[in-house]
């Protein structure tokens, strides 16, 4: 079946102010320096890394919220990449973003109503329907029709989520794509959260892009997972392969260093060298060679590609990870 | 759980903050004690009154609108709360330390490292300045900082998170405390860098022989490095035991609750048990348990009174009804949840 998103060789490069107003040559931040990969209808797609390694830029750019750089976006077999202008607006009901802060991405000054039913009012849905729409969606988030006419600082941080996430179901998208939803949550509130867009997806067959820092949460909800590292895709798997037998030597780092909740257990831990080299100056070869405990001379000046590195489809992109044909 | 050889000990702590809307009860009957060398875990989730635990431990409770109403704070034996602020200011720093979550809201950006580490050891030792600034260069070294030579002169925004959180740590440690206060001090990094700064704490405690008090929300954390654990709710200790004794046979529904609505890594689960509702207001707290609205195991006796710590077995103490032998078992257990998720 085809896929319901292909990303292709997708790039986002920010120029650097110059240090000289008159400075030509700008420098460029590549947040986002050729990914790939598709995500299939009803499925969710866990996007994984550190601070600054591009993945809430790469939710962006696939929403056309920034524009990209380069590559393509194929959406349901239509290249979206050029779209502009009304054609793009339509396209958008299809797509929603639910974000990080709850705080900051409800507007203080207006009702829960008016939040929620604002998407409606945009493209011109009626106002029976959005009433009836509006009631619906607190019901399934799990709000109470009373909340309607309050504003936002009445509630708390997981109500808030909870509020988001209606308000980017209302016109009915298929993919949804999540940055962060729970990261500003406290854990008791969080696993309500994580409940709740798990209940979601098999009620409106969404499908999520999910962007997170959190391995743990990552795996819970991710059918594949996608690890960047510094702009770029080094694992892409199945979320139980890749947890159980990561192949890039980062995801067997990133995942070695979650502390796990269990005193008893072995750890046998990888602890990275140094810090995230800047994005704006990553190193040459392959971008992780500067912390990598198994680093040769090839990964110094060649940059790996991706591989198939197991047979169920499981790629990486080192020199070392031992390819696997089917 | 009283024990004379403790480093030290907090009794009956009560930190309240009266404001406009009402008293505040942040932290409302703490007991705990730290031993020589040994960390303590502090667990719980925002607005459980962690951070003012710590805080008023070290005399940091702005005031007003805080006040510790009711208490001791031994600290080898002396009780910190009757110190005046400048006896506490020279303890501060000398012999307990702390470091804080945010690695650069906590050190000064107009000052360098240098600047920063240098005042700290002269405030507290008879040292000529080279001899402090000897002694700075010798702890960004052991804190794994690479290049102290150059990097000492640096200020805090030259430096990654990482090594701002290093920079702190070893500021905390440039005095040789004995006991070290930590407050939430890998919330704000990455995991490879949380995994770097954890295995400092483990190499500076087994090298300085200090005692630490790790507060923090992640009990993957406790587990990595706690000797022993609180675990806090809505400013009172829920549960206070040895790590393994928390992990292996956890009691407080709260604690259970925690446990269970984490996502491992290492099994997939079809739904996390999520705990019902939300953490109660502070101002208007319930009248008995404090957690007897999100509990599924609340019975009418913990809607009426509140429980007390209790021991349960040796060195492990729950404060919960179902665990007090003072109340028959028989009572009828209402499952059904009282408090619902759509409050």
């Amino acid at each position: 079946m085809r896929p319901l998103l292909e990303v292709k060789n997708l790039k986002k490069h920010f120029p650097i102010k110059g240090t000289s107003l008159f400075s030509r040559n700008k420098e460029m931040v590549k947040a986002v320096d050729g990914i790939s990969f598709s995500i299939k209808h009803g499925e969710t797609l866990g996007l994984v890394g550190e601070s600054g390694c591009g993945k809430s830029t790469a939710g962006r750019s696939i929403l056309k919220l920034t524009e990209p750089t380069e590559g393509q976006l194929i959406y349901k077999g239509e290249d979206i990449t050029t779209f502009r202008g009304e054609r793009m607006r339509k396209l958008r009901k299809e797509m929603q973003l639910i974000f990080q802060d709850p705080y900051a991405s409800l507007n203080p000054r207006k009702t829960i109503e008016q939040i929620i039913t604002e998407p409606m009012k945009i493209f011109e849905i009626e106002k029976a329907t959005r009433t009836e729409k509006l009631n619906r969606l607190l019901d399934v988030v799990g709000l109470s029709s009373y909340h309607k006419s309050r504003y936002p600082h009445e509630f708390s941080g997981g109500q808030r989520q909870r509020i988001g996430i209606a308000r980017s179901l209302a016109l009915n998208p298929e993919l949804v794509i999540c940055d962060e939803p729970v990261s500003a949550l406290d854990v008791s509130i969080q696993a309500q959260v994580i409940n709740l867009l798990e209940e979601l997806q098999e009620e409106f067959k969404l499908t999520y892009l999910f962007i997170a820092h959190d391995l743990s949460v990552i795996h819970h909800i991710s059918d594949r997972v996608a690890v960047m590292y510094l702009g770029e895709l080094v694992e892409i798997g199945d979320a139980v392969e890749v947890y159980e037998s990561p192949k890039h030597p980062y995801t067997q780092a990133l995942l070695s260093a979650v502390p796990k909740a269990n005193p008893h257990q072995e750890k046998e831990r990888i602890i990275l060298k140094g810090d995230l080299p800047s994005p704006a100056n990553p190193p040459k070869g392959c971008k992780f060679h500067t912390r990598c405990p198994f680093a040769e001379a090839i990964c110094r000046s060649e940059k790996p590609n991706m591989k198939q590195v197991s047979l169920s489809g499981q790629m990486a992109a080192c020199h070392f990870a031992k390819e696997v044909m089917n | 759980m009283q024990n004379d050889s403790s480093l030290l000990e907090v009794r009956n702590l009560h930190t309240h903050f009266f404001t406009k809307s009402g008293v505040v009860k942040a932290v409302d009957g703490v007991d705990f004690s730290v031993k020589p060398g040994e960390t303590l875990g502090i667990v719980g989730e925002s607005g459980s009154g962690k951070s003012i635990t710590a805080l008023s431990i070290l005399g940091l409770i702005p005031s007003p609108p805080g006040r510790i109403v009711d208490g001791e704070v031994l600290f080898k034996g002396d009780n910190l709360l009757k110190k005046s602020p400048k006896e506490m200011r020279s303890i501060r720093g000398k012999e307990i330390a702390m470091v804080f979550q945010d690695p650069m809201t906590s050190l000064n950006p107009v000052l360098t490292v240098e600047k920063q580490m240098v005042e700290t050891i002269l405030t507290h030792e008879k040292l000529t300045r080279k001899q402090a600034f000897a002694r700075a260069l010798e702890l960004l070294d052991l804190v794994g900082i690479p290049d102290a030579k150059n990097r000492i002169h640096n200020y805090p925004h030259e430096f990654s998170g990482g090594m701002r959180q290093r920079v702190m740590i070893a500021i905390a440690l440039s005095c040789n405390p004995s006991l070290l206060i930590a407050d939430e001090p890998t919330t704000a990094l990455d995991v490879t860098i949380q995994a770097q700064i954890l295995e400092l704490f483990k190499k500076m405690q087994k090298e300085l022989d200090m005692a630490i008090v790790m507060i923090t929300h992640d009990l993957g954390v406790v587990a990595e490095v706690c000797d022993r654990v609180m675990v806090m709710y809505a400013g009172k200790p829920a549960e206070y035991t040895e790590t393994t004794k928390l992990f292996d046979n956890g009691k407080h529904p709260y604690t259970l609750g925690l446990m269970h609505s984490i996502p491992k890594i290492t099994e997939k689960r079809q739904k996390l048990e999520a705990i019902t509702g939300m953490p109660p207001d502070l101002r208007s707290l319930p009248i008995g348990c404090s957690f007897a609205p999100r509990c599924k195991y609340a019975m009418e006796s913990c809607l009426e009174s509140d429980p007390l710590l209790k021991n349960v077995a040796d060195g492990h103490a729950v404060r919960c009804f179902l665990h007090d032998d003072a109340f028959s078992k028989e009572e009828s257990f209402n499952e059904t949840i009282i408090g619902s998720e759509k409050s």
